[in-house]
């Protein structure tokens, strides 16, 4: 569905992404998985056209979208979850959701993702009137999922969805993740907790200073010494 | 008591087109943190654009109403085209810079293009009547520029909160990058923005004509500057605030006038905004949160 070929991705003089690749196939979760500034934001940046790479092709469905404008890879079925949830502070859950639908025009569809977001996340329902900034750290992410699902993507790209959260809700979020999956969005998951993302990957990455250093299905991954060491604590 | 009324009512006419003023200040600054210098001038081609469609054209005041916002949106889109879009991404000094150049520039180009001389409005586009009431005298001036700006303070607060499109605009401005993540066209978001506030100023501008008489190319200096204070005092970026600090502005500016003298009126104006600055700069609708991260 979605493959990276070969970017590379400059900060001004900082080559931040070095030829990197990688590929989502339909239906699955993948995570890419790496330290502070290695490059993981940076990629899911590209995708979603926030960065423009200098080299390398991004295809989407047979597409190349590295060079489509950033307001439009939404409408092409990518819709991303921010780093740091990024909900619109001061403006309320309800309207928080209905950017997520800013370019759908069906109604109906709209109304009833609503329902949906709503009858995974019953607590963004009670606090639908209140504005984001006063939700805790938890609600503000799973108002972040919701709207993203709120454009109903194919795929959706996930960035560090754990960050900053109680072990209780980072594994709700994660249940809610596979929840998503199982409903059929493919998933490109950014990660710094690799034990939690591992568990319920099909494919990982593992990128360092902006290449990716080692691939392979999650239980590879989770065997592998070098993960072991550098990221599982073990 | 009832000079106290008076001055307030007097005060309440002219701090409704401040406060239609200073919206365009905070609108803009709150989507691209720029302090648009030459909106004061947008006013200005306003009012002139107001004059003309009625001592021209001879349209009515509505029509003229009309004409001079859909021209001052046209101008505003175009001048944040062509002046301040190349510079969105140097440094705010620079685009402050560039407005104060548009500002001169449509000053000079319209004392050019028209001279110097004034012009007065035409009265019989608008023609004075004196209501005594309860001792108090009201102009039908004051009511029309009262209720016609408190009307279009309420389209705004409506097409903010629940139009599709206002809802793009608080969303661009509290975080344009997840605003591009939703779809929306941060583009297409700030001409949207300029075009809503320069035609608030052009409404203003007409406004101006009617209350003071007469318009010159460069009537935008000052009023525009007071709405700038008014912005300031309210909270710039906060739209609510624009409207308050308008008023308030208003209403000191004929208090002092009516109690002390007209020569210190002006200078009541900027002390406010040094009072502010040294106080409370976030304004009185403000949060101390500072710049956020």
């Amino acid at each position: 569905m979605l493959e990276v070929k070969g970017i590379d991705v400059y900060y001004g003089a900082i080559h931040a992404l070095k030829g990197l690749s990688l590929e989502v196939e339909e239906g699955s979760i993948v995570t890419l998985i790496g330290a502070n500034g290695a490059g993981k934001t940076t990629t899911l940046k590209s995708i979603s056209g926030l960065l423009r790479p200098k080299n390398g092709a991004i295809m989407f469905k047979g597409n190349d979208i590295s060079k489509v404008a950033p307001e439009k890879i939404v409408g092409l079925g990518i819709s991303q979850v921010p780093e740091g949830r990024r909900v619109f502070s001061t403006m309320s859950v309800l309207e928080n959701l209905e950017m997520g639908a800013y370019l759908r025009k069906d109604k109906k569809g709209i109304e009833s993702d609503l329902e949906n977001v709503f009858t995974r996340f019953p607590r963004l329902k009670e606090r639908r009137k209140q504005t984001a900034g006063t939700l805790s750290g938890g609600e503000q992410q799973m108002l972040a999922i919701g709207r993203a699902l709120m454009a109903r993507p194919e795929l959706m790209l996930m960035d560090e969805p754990s960050m900053g959260l109680a072990p209780l809700l980072v594994k709700e979020i994660f249940e809610i993740i596979k929840d998503i999956n199982a409903r059929g969005t493919t998933i490109l998951l950014v990660e710094q907790n690799a034990n939690m993302a591992l568990s319920i990957a099909n494919r990982a990455y593992v990128i360092e200073t902006g290449e990716i250093v080692l691939e392979g299905t999650s239980e590879q991954l989770i065997n592998s010494e070098e993960v072991k060491k550098a990221y599982l604590g073990g | 008591m009832l000079e106290f009324l008076q001055q307030l009512i007097n005060g309440l006419s002219l701090g409704a087109i401040y406060a239609l003023i200073a919206l365009g200040y905070t609108m803009v600054y709150g989507i691209i943190m720029l302090i648009n210098f030459a909106h004061g001038d947008i006013m200005m081609v306003g009012a002139y654009v107001g004059f003309f469609s009625i001592a021209v054209l001879g349209s009515n005041i509505f029509a003229a109403l009309i004409f001079a916002m859909l021209s001052c949106a046209a101008l505003g889109v175009l001048i944040e085209k062509i002046a301040y879009k190349p510079l969105r991404n140097s440094s705010r000094i620079a685009a402050l810079i560039t407005a104060i150049g548009v500002s001169l520039f449509l000053e000079y180009f319209t004392l050019f293009l028209l001279t110097p001389q004034q012009r007065v409005f035409p009265e019989a586009a608008f023609p004075l009547h004196k209501y005594q009431i309860g001792g108090l005298l009201v102009s039908n001036k004051d009511i029309f520029i009262f209720v016609l700006a408190v009307i279009l303070m309420i389209a705004l607060q409506y097409i903010i909160k629940r139009t599709r499109t206002g809802k793009a605009m608080r969303a661009v401005s509290l975080d344009r990058e997840a605003a591009i993540l939703m779809g929306i066209s941060v583009d297409r978001t700030i001409s949207i923005t300029f075009a809503i506030g320069s035609s608030l100023a052009a409404a203003a501008g007409v406004m101006i004509g009617i209350y003071y008489n007469t318009i010159n190319p460069l009537m935008g200096i000052i009023p525009g500057l007071k709405a700038f204070v008014a912005a300031v005092l309210g909270g710039i970026g906060i739209i609510p605030g624009a409207m308050v600090g308008g008023f308030l502005m208003g209403i000191l500016e004929t208090m002092v006038s009516g109690y002390g003298s007209t020569l210190y009126r002006d200078a009541v104006a900027f002390g406010v905004l040094i009072l502010i600055l040294l106080v409370k700069p976030t304004g009185l609708f403000g949060k101390d949160t500072g710049e956020k991260v």
